[in-house]
């Protein structure tokens, strides 16, 4: 689903990624751990064409991220269809952004009716299911003022699922939470996965990471260190750096 | 003591006002002739004067929002050739004075007598006979307009850079174009910061269609000097002028109070009470009733 080759990206002359090689495949749930400032969420947003990649090649799908290919000649993809790919991948934040100006309800309907011009009633029906499906059946007309960070990450779920995405990137959905709140996230998360949705979880949940990921990879100075399945990486890290980090955080 | 102070000089003031008299040619007169302000007050010159007045505010007004907005959003754009053109536009209309524009459109038939609509340098759709469209009213209206925009812009821009970039990031993550974003998410976050300094600037611009007077728009001033030129009672109807932009500032005032409460919506968990509604519950709350001493409001900026 996500294939990167060698994906560079710099802001001035700050080298941010330094060449990532990775592929999610369908189905997967790839966790990606690493230091602060290694460029966890460079990648994500590269993904998502929120950052333009510098050199490489990332494709979402089949599909070159931010150009067409065609007779071997890269073109620059046009506003419109940056959009249209956008649409298809859910992006989830570390802070929510949920429109505060805009009820539960608004949140998760303004994609699908506004974007991708679906029926009002149709998507507010739809909208309703998904927040039931988060556990706020009962909160839909909030505003994300009125909800506490948990309810608000799992608003921020539901909005994204709207769209009905091929890919979702989460990026660090839980570290600005309460601890307590953090479970009832996760288990949303969890439910996803399970489902058979391909996902690529920026997190520092481990316990997360271990059950439910399938693969895991540790990302640091701009470069993916180690990889492999969660247990493994986890419990027998063979980079030195991969140990380093670990011992810090665990 | 600066309370006695400021007692003792409003009760001068008061009594100058209401009481005293002045001795011209020998003869006594009512200093600030009430009778002669209670006259013109609701005269049909003054009040067609105020109605004028009022729609070129409005005109005004409405013009230099769509022009700010669409500065603002220039200003904003990635390309270099839109966003300079916004720069150059917000200079020089901020950096000439308006009574000088105002008076440049309302001589602009001498160099722009015709005006035509079509393809650039191609085949034209429409003439416009200039001289017959610009009349003192339009000619107002578009200085006041463009001049105003350039002021608006500003304060939009500073309301759409006060809204955070996640905002705009969760947008477009969605996958919506970037005027969409900033039509739906962006420009409704912002009017909580554009509001104010709008009620501001209207209330100013109600003062500053005065200016319009100049150019013959028979507007509130010129309506009053107009009458003045012909019975030399200057000062009061001065004072019929400035009491009629007094009552309209106070009523923007309170529009606006309601407008803001409005555009507060999703940023305090609860809206305060409106003047009225706090009036309704303190006459139904009556002293060592329990709650009365309770916060009315829980305003959350966490
Ligand atoms: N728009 C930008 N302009 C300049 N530098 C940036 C920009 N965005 C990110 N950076 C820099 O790129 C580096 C990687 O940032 P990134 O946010 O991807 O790290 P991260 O791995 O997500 O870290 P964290 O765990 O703190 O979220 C950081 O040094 C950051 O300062
Ligand atoms: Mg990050």
């Amino acid at each position: 689903m996500v294939r990167a080759e060698g994906v560079r990206k710099h802001f001035g002359r700050h080298e941010v990624l330094r060449g990532i090689d990775l592929e999610v495949r369908t189905g997967e749930v790839m966790c990606m751990i690493g230091p602060s400032g290694s460029g966890k969420s460079t990648f994500l947003r590269c993904i998502n064409h929120l950052e333009k990649v510098d050199g490489g090649r990332l494709s979402v799908d089949g599909h070159l991220v931010g150009y067409r290919e065609q007779g071997g000649k890269l073109y620059e993809l046009r506003d419109r269809e940056v959009c249209q790919r956008r649409a298809e991948v859910g992006m989830v934040f570390q802070h929510f952004n949920l429109f505060p100006h805009m009820t539960a309800l608004e949140n998760v309907t303004i994609g699908p009716v506004r974007v991708k011009r679906e029926p009002k009633a149709e998507a507010e029906a739809r909208a309703r299911q998904l927040l039931a499906r988060v556990g706020l059946a009962n909160r839909v007309g909030a505003y994300p003022r009125q909800l506490s960070g948990g309810q608000q990450q799992r608003v921020a779920i539901a909005r994204a699922l709207a769209m009905q995405p091929k890919l979702m990137l989460f990026d660090e959905p839980t570290s600005a939470l309460d601890p307590e709140l953090v479970g009832e996230v996760l288990d949303v998360m969890r439910s996803l996965a399970e489902e058979g949705l391909t996902m690529l979880v920026v997190t520092h949940e481990m316990g997360f990471a271990r059950e439910v990921g399938d693969s895991l990879v540790f990302m640091d100075q701009g470069v993916i260190v180690e990889s492999g399945p969660p247990r493994e990486v986890l419990s027998n890290p063979r980079q030195e750096r991969t140990q380093a980090f670990l011992s810090r955080i665990l | 003591m600066a309370a006695v102070v400021v007692l003792v000089l409003a009760a001068m003031l008061a009594h100058s006002l209401f009481f005293s008299h002045v001795v011209i040619n020998g003869r006594p007169r009512e200093r600030f002739e009430w009778h002669v302000i209670d006259h013109y007050f609701l005269s049909t010159q003054i009040l067609v004067g105020l109605g004028v007045t009022l729609a070129l505010t409005a005109v005004a007004m409405a013009g230099g929002i769509v022009i700010g907005v669409a500065l603002a959003v220039m200003r904003l754009s990635p390309n270099p050739i839109v966003s300079g053109s916004a720069w150059l536009y917000i200079w020089f209309f901020r950096g000439t004075p308006v009574f000088v524009q105002l008076l440049f459109w309302f001589n602009a038939y001498y160099i722009f007598p015709t005006f035509t609509v079509g393809v650039p340098f191609g085949p034209a759709v429409a003439h416009f006979d200039v001289t017959t469209w610009l009349t003192p009213f339009v000619a107002a209206s578009v200085g006041l307009s463009l001049n105003e925009g350039a002021y608006m812009s500003e304060i939009v821009r500073a309301g759409i850079i006060s809204v955070d970039e996640g905002q705009t990031e969760a947008a477009q993550a969605l996958g919506m174009p970037r005027l969409m974003a900033l039509r739906l998410i962006v420009l409704p976050q912002a009017m909580r910061v554009i509001i104010p300094p709008t009620g501001n600037e209207t209330i100013s611009m109600l003062k500053t269609t005065s200016l319009a007077s100049v150019v013959t728009v028979r507007e509130l001033l010129f309506q009053a000097q107009l009458i003045y030129s012909a019975n030399y009672e200057i000062i009061p109807l001065l004072i019929v002028a400035s009491l009629q932009y007094l009552w309209v500032t106070s009523l923007l005032m309170v529009g606006q109070y309601y407008i803001e409460r409005h555009y507060a919506r999703g940023s305090a968990r609860q809206l305060p009470p409106t003047p009225l509604e706090r009036l309704r519950r303190g006459l139904l709350i009556r002293p060592g009733q329990a709650g009365f001493g309770r916060a009315p409001f829980i305003v959350g900026n966490d």
